[in-house]
């Protein structure tokens, strides 16, 4: 494997004329798919660019594999970058934008349409080589861009939302694409984006970015929460990243096929039913409304009813959120009033059961 | 999906008939299309006029007469130094205007369109403040042997002044389309600010900075206020026609018009045909 190295960001401040982005310290393994997770806004962009700078920071500093590159010009940083608008130079062809990076390294013609050649194979566009990006769809596009960025063997790779611009189904399957490319090449990435399904689903570990208004326009960002997956949604270090993750359930399981058309999905002692093509290590998550809580065995169409005892319940006002451990712990919403009406206490046995279409699997 | 073609052609398809239905689809169109019609026929009127009030045999006649051939060379000759002088330092000054925003840039983009607005005798009049033979400026020009009066460079620097904006104000145009994300991506794959401006944004503002030249040519060809002022001769094309008018009448005035006329539409279209055919997939 190529030589690369982890990031440390320490301390750092960056003031924009709108923006600014408050103590970021991050620390980054070598290989590692980094999230940053956080709601729509400009602040996480910022901190890409300043990573790869295209913004100076006022304080702090940023090392990447030892080194420190806080004040080094970005073209000699060795980092990749893919925006959410995929960014593909319009007057040169696919092949002309991937081998962009290459010809600045002043490598030979054989060479450069080798190493096109190649990456072209690994994100499956070597159809599209000679194609303009204009009439690419936006999978494509990203595809062209991700291989942009990663022919000249980045040191670090940044995603913008590299998903957020596709429709959900390619959104999905590039999803996947990228998991396998980092596996594949195993070059460290740090990764944008505003949806925690994808966080989730792509990050060895996932930093909450918040933002604040300050008033007069300004506003201001800082991380508010480090950690594993499980870690940010099952202990949220504030009401700002509880209320943002939300209450969920997802589980980590490993997904086969079984009769009817449906998949199992099993998660610790349960097997799950699910609408899915996905095979092996995936996610699934199912949403505490979609889940019916009962005190008798339900019987309904759905494909998945478990029985479990009740090890918590949380007041919301107008609805409460039963935690149901089967195990693994569900968590069900019902309105207050069937609270009271079914008399629930921790302790007690119950009935829970959601359809196979419930769950999503990622 | 094939998606080779995203803009698929199908308005263009020859049905030339409802394009035009289109036109006077209700009253309100209808008579937007007669106050239009209006414009459109004074202008082409006295240019269609003109030129076939002249007959081929004078035209040839026009077209031999020493004079009238090297004044129409030496206008075209002057405006094109002043549009590669305005390119030189004009898309340098354009791309800073559409990329920062420094402190005065409003001022600056006041003066660039100040030419614009004064009239074209009283920028000559400045010019020649400036320029003029006992000025400081024109005596150390003098020194390299570089006279602005009654000469080549003082029409090119009236024809530079008074035509620049057109340069500036398309070439900031076509930068400020360029999206600044495409140069920071060629920023981290390993380009230096030069090579970003030469590879990426400099051949995507192309077609606006080519047709901001061929706007400025124009207008530093059909230039007489401020030329007149500083170089009376050698005589520019307007100039010799005007004087043309002025001792021998509109007899006499008519053929260089049509002769200027034609040249300039002959050029301009086929420069609009080189750069708009140069339109990408």
């Amino acid at each position: 494997m190529r030589e690369g190295g982890g990031v440390k960001i320490e301390a750092l401040w960056v003031e924009l004329e709108e923006f600014r982005l408050c103590d970021i310290n991050l620390e980054i393994a070598e290989g590692e798919y980094f999230v940053i997770l956080g709601p729509t806004g400009a602040g996480k962009t910022v901190l890409l660019e300043t990573i790869a700078g295209l913004h100076q920071p006022y304080r702090g500093r940023i090392l990447l594999a030892g080194e420190d590159i806080t004040y080094a010009p970005p073209e000699r940083r060795g980092i990749g970058f893919v925006y959410q608008d995929y960014a593909l130079f319009p007057h040169l062809s696919v092949a002309g934008n991937i081998a962009f990076g290459l010809r600045l390294r002043g490598m030979g013609r054989g060479e450069i349409e080798g190493r096109v050649a190649a990456i072209g194979r690994l994100l499956g566009i070597e159809h599209l080589l000679h194609r303009m990006p204009g009439t690419l769809s936006g999978g494509e596009a990203q595809r062209v861009a991700l291989a942009r960025a990663l022919v000249v063997e980045p040191r670090l790779l940044l995603l913008d939302e590299p998903l957020s611009a596709l429709d959900p189904e390619t959104s999905e399957a590039l999803q996947r694409e990228l998991g396998r490319i980092h596996r594949e090449l195993g070059t460290t990435t740090i990764h944008v984006t505003h949806d925690f399904e994808e966080a989730v689903a792509l990050g060895d570990r996932i930093a909450v970015l918040k933002e604040d208004r300050l008033g007069e326009g300004l506003r201001e960002g800082r991380i508010v929460q480090v950690g594993r997956p499980e870690e940010i949604f099952r202990r949220p270090a504030n009401e700002f990243v509880a209320r943002f993750v939300g209450v969920r359930n997802i589980f980590r399981g490993e997904a086969r096929p079984a009769e009817d058309g449906y998949e199992l999905v099993s998660v610790g002692g349960v097997e799950i039913a699910a609408v899915t093509e996905l095979e092996g290590p995936v996610h699934v998550s199912v949403r505490p409304e979609d889940i019916v809580l009962s005190r008798e065995p339900l019987r309904s169409s759905a494909r998945n009813a478990f029985q479990g005892r009740i090890v918590g319940i949380s007041n919301r006002g107008t609805v409460a959120y039963i935690t149901v451990r089967v195990p693994p712990d569900f968590v069900c919403m019902i309105t207050r009033r069937s609270l009271e009406e079914m008399k629930l206490r921790e302790g007690m046995w119950v009935h829970i059961a959601f359809k196979a279409s419930a769950v999503h699997v990622f | 999906m094939n998606g080779t073609s995203p803009r698929a052609p199908s308005s263009r398809g020859g049905k030339k008939g409802t394009k035009m239905r289109a036109l006077f689809a209700d009253r309100m169109r209808v008579s937007f299309v007669v106050l239009g019609s209006l414009l459109i026929l004074f202008v082409a009127w006295p240019l269609v006029r003109t030129v076939t009030a002249t007959g081929p045999a004078v035209l040839w006649q026009t077209l031999l007469d020493e004079e009238v051939r090297s004044s129409i060379g030496l206008t075209f000759y002057a405006s094109l130094l002043a549009t590669a002088i305005a390119f030189t330092c004009g898309v340098p000054l354009a791309y800073l205007l559409a990329r920062v925003d420094f402190p005065g840039k409003r001022l600056v983009e006041g003066l660039i369109d100040l030419p614009i607005v004064v009239p074209h005798s009283a920028a000559g009049i400045a010019l020649l403040m400036v320029f003029g033979r006992r000025t400081l400026l024109g005596q150390a020009f003098g020194l390299l042997g570089l006279r602005f009066v009654s000469s080549l460079p003082g029409i090119v620097i009236a024809m530079l002044f008074v035509s620049l904006s057109f340069l500036v104000n398309a070439a900031r145009e076509g930068f400020e389309a360029v999206n600044p994300r495409l140069e920071r991506v060629a920023r981290t794959l390993g380009a230096s600010p030069w090579r970003v401006f030469w590879g990426v944004s400099f051949p995507l503002a192309w077609r606006s900075i080519l047709s901001g030249m061929i706007l400025m040519w124009a207008r530093g060809i059909s230039e007489f206020g401020a030329v007149v002022i500083l170089a009376y001769h050698p005589m520019v094309a307007p100039i010799l026609l005007y004087e043309r008018f002025e001792s021998f009448g509109l007899d006499y005035a008519r053929p260089i018009a049509t002769l200027l006329i034609l040249t300039c539409l002959a050029t301009f279209t086929a420069l609009r045909f080189v750069a708009g055919g140069r339109r990408r997939a």
